[in-house]
């Protein structure tokens, strides 16, 4: 009998987590999750599922067109590029350089951002003030122009095109989940929390981080895009990813020079960044209106 | 009023001493700064010369006093490239960036303040969802793509327009519409949604009844409330527009400092790049910088913070 009705407990508790999933993906965009899927599911496995060498250049083979088109084969579905490599491949090679890139920056930003966040919100006083004025420099920086510095005086890498976006990218969620927590440390469960003798750090950690973490999903998820095309425009300038790896941004430099004579040099990496960066904002916008209901767009 | 512009004018001069600090201690803490101030085939006595004008040998406050100082009077060094000063190919490419700039900024206010007003007006229906598609479509293509999609369209296919360089207003058209894209889409979706919460408040209310055409309504009342939430983010539009610049110049070959900067990058010429990124930098923080003053001066609402 006990066994029974174990057996039901653990029944009832997959049913639920089935319909926790369900409802969780209720009214989720469907297609962008398909694509986002796809670009990691790419990224992950470049090694496996492509059949050419990502930097080889064969000139014979340069720019044949794409399956369909006059002189595209199947064995080249999307077509070559200038140098004679697989544009397919490199497309799928270039998801990992751009999910890595875009990963450990939001990571390491967005980290170091949300604990500058937390400690200013919780502290107040002076350290908010200095941390804060430092946050609001930072941000008057344009982006692209300091990663370029940073890169031309380092040398280009991933490490330091990771670098130069980390650098930039906290102060936006230093200031967002400051803005938050000054909001939660008025609530109760805070008081409550300091009264039953809760440390500082247990304060922040287990009370305040759960209570900020769907808008920072919200942020991370929307900045996805927006630091995939940062990558993509340093790539483009010669400031990024350094050949012959294989980057979007560079992919689209090097078709520069083609764009009457071979199209699809550029057109492919266009899309795949296109869809990419559409996939992640339809996903953030999704977040946004179900985890954080104040800043629900009208 | 007076504390938020001396505090604002402070965050801009600190911001742009920070950038300083921090070219010049990347360049230094990296190796010696006289050779990336050199090209590779430079002799021995040249490179003796420049560190000694550099004050390479001095300690590093002094040096950062030279520095400053060079940047201030607007001696930016000579060109690896070009063997001629950086101010020198700055005085020519500048005008030609701004006018760009200038010409989006006129597409983008041309495009997203209709399309914005017509999403709200029209919510739900097809128009909206055509308007917000542009404008989504807008924030995920690369202003980079979109100016070879638009060269490869109206300059290969019909022939309309000229693909590079500056020339008459025909030049302008492609550059200055891929360069404004990414703005129309983030005016657009912002436009909308302060739009619609216009529409719906008390005094929309009030003067409908008052028997208003809806014309006046939407354009005159509601709009002038809506731009509040447009003009306050002006700043970032602005970064946006000139580090975008840089993208599009070296799309279509437009004489400008962005594509200075591309070629300094190309060919490591580090003083360039450096002048043009302390420039940019220069541009965009202060123009930002006049942008929070006047809206200051205009929503009361910031000015008694």
């Amino acid at each position: 009998m006990a066994e029974i009705a174990r057996e039901q407990e653990i029944l009832t508790v997959k049913n639920r987590t089935l319909t926790k999933v369900t409802t969780a993906l209720q009214g989720a965009p469907l297609i962008p999750l398909f694509i986002i899927v796809v670009f990691a599911f790419a990224a992950l496995f470049a090694d496996v599922i492509t059949f050419h060498d990502s930097t080889l250049v064969i000139l014979p083979d340069r720019l044949i067109p794409p399956v369909g088109f006059d002189g595209g084969s199947w064995s080249h579905p999307l077509g070559t590029d200038p140098l004679g490599r697989d544009i397919l491949t490199r497309i799928t090679y270039g998801a990992r350089v751009s999910i890595i890139i875009s990963a450990t920056a939001l990571g390491v930003g967005g980290g170091f951002g949300t604990m500058i966040g937390l400690l200013s919100g919780f502290y107040r006083g002076k350290i908010d003030t200095l941390l804060m004025r430092l946050a609001d420099i930072t941000l008057a920086f344009p982006l692209i122009l300091f990663a370029i510095l940073l890169v031309m005086v380092l040398g280009p890498s991933m490490l330091n095109v990771i670098i130069a976006i980390s650098l930039v990218l906290w102060a936006r969620y230093a200031r967002v989940i400051r803005g938050e927590v000054l909001g939660l440390m008025e609530r109760d469960f805070i008081a409550r929390a300091r009264v039953s003798g809760a440390s500082d750090f247990r304060i922040m950690t287990r009370h305040l981080l759960p209570n900020v973490m769907p808008t920072l999903i919200v942020l991370l998820t929307l900045q996805v895009g927006w630091v995939i095309i940062v990558e993509a425009s340093l790539s483009f300038l010669g400031a990024g990813i350094p050949p012959p790896t294989p980057a979007w941004g560079s992919m689209l430099a090097d078709g520069r020079e083609y764009v009457s004579s071979a199209w699809w040099v550029t057109t492919v990496p266009g899309i795949a960044i296109m869809l990419v960066v559409l996939a992640f904002n339809l996903c953030g916008d999704w977040l946004r209106e179900k985890l954080d209901p104040k800043q629900r767009s009208v | 009023m007076q504390r938020y512009i001396i505090r604002r004018a402070a965050e801009a001069v600190l911001a742009l001493l920070a950038l300083s600090i921090i070219i010049f201690m990347m360049v230094r803490l990296t190796g010696d700064p006289a050779l990336l101030m050199l090209p590779p085939d430079a002799g021995l006595e040249a490179l003796e010369d420049l560190r000694h004008s550099m004050g390479v040998d001095k300690p590093l406050m002094v040096q950062y006093g030279l520095f400053m100082g060079d940047f201030v009077r607007g001696s930016f060094g000579d060109s690896i490239r070009s063997k001629t000063p950086v101010s020198d190919l700055l005085k020519d490419r500048l005008p030609n960036s701004i006018k760009l700039v200038g010409a989006a900024f006129a597409i983008v206010l041309l495009i997203s303040i209709p399309l914005g007003v017509m999403s709200a007006v029209y919510k739900g229906t097809w128009i909206d969802t055509l308007c917000t598609g542009i404008a989504v479509l807008g924030q995920a293509i690369p202003v980079f793509w979109l100016g070879m999609i638009l060269i490869q369209v109206f300059t290969v296919q019909l022939g309309w327009l000229p693909s590079s360089g500056m020339g008459g207003f025909t030049h302008y058209i492609m550059p200055a519409f891929s360069l404004g894209f990414f703005t129309v889409a983030a005016i657009t979706r912002l436009l909308r949604s302060s739009l619609l919460e216009a529409l719906d408040s008390e005094y929309i209310k009030l003067a409908r009844i008052k028997g208003l055409s809806e014309f006046k309504v939407v354009w005159k009342h509601a709009l002038r409330n809506s731009l509040i939430s447009v003009v306050t983010l002006g700043g970032i539009y602005i970064a946006i527009l000139v580090t975008l610049g840089i993208l599009v110049e070296v799309v279509f070959a437009w004489p400008g400092m962005g594509r200075l900067l591309y070629q300094g990058i190309v060919f490591r010429d580090f003083p360039v790049v450096q002048a043009v990124v302390m420039i940019s930098a220069a541009i965009v923080i202060s123009t930002s910088l006049l942008v929070d003053i006047a809206y200051a001066y205009l929503d009361p609402r910031i000015r008694l913070q």
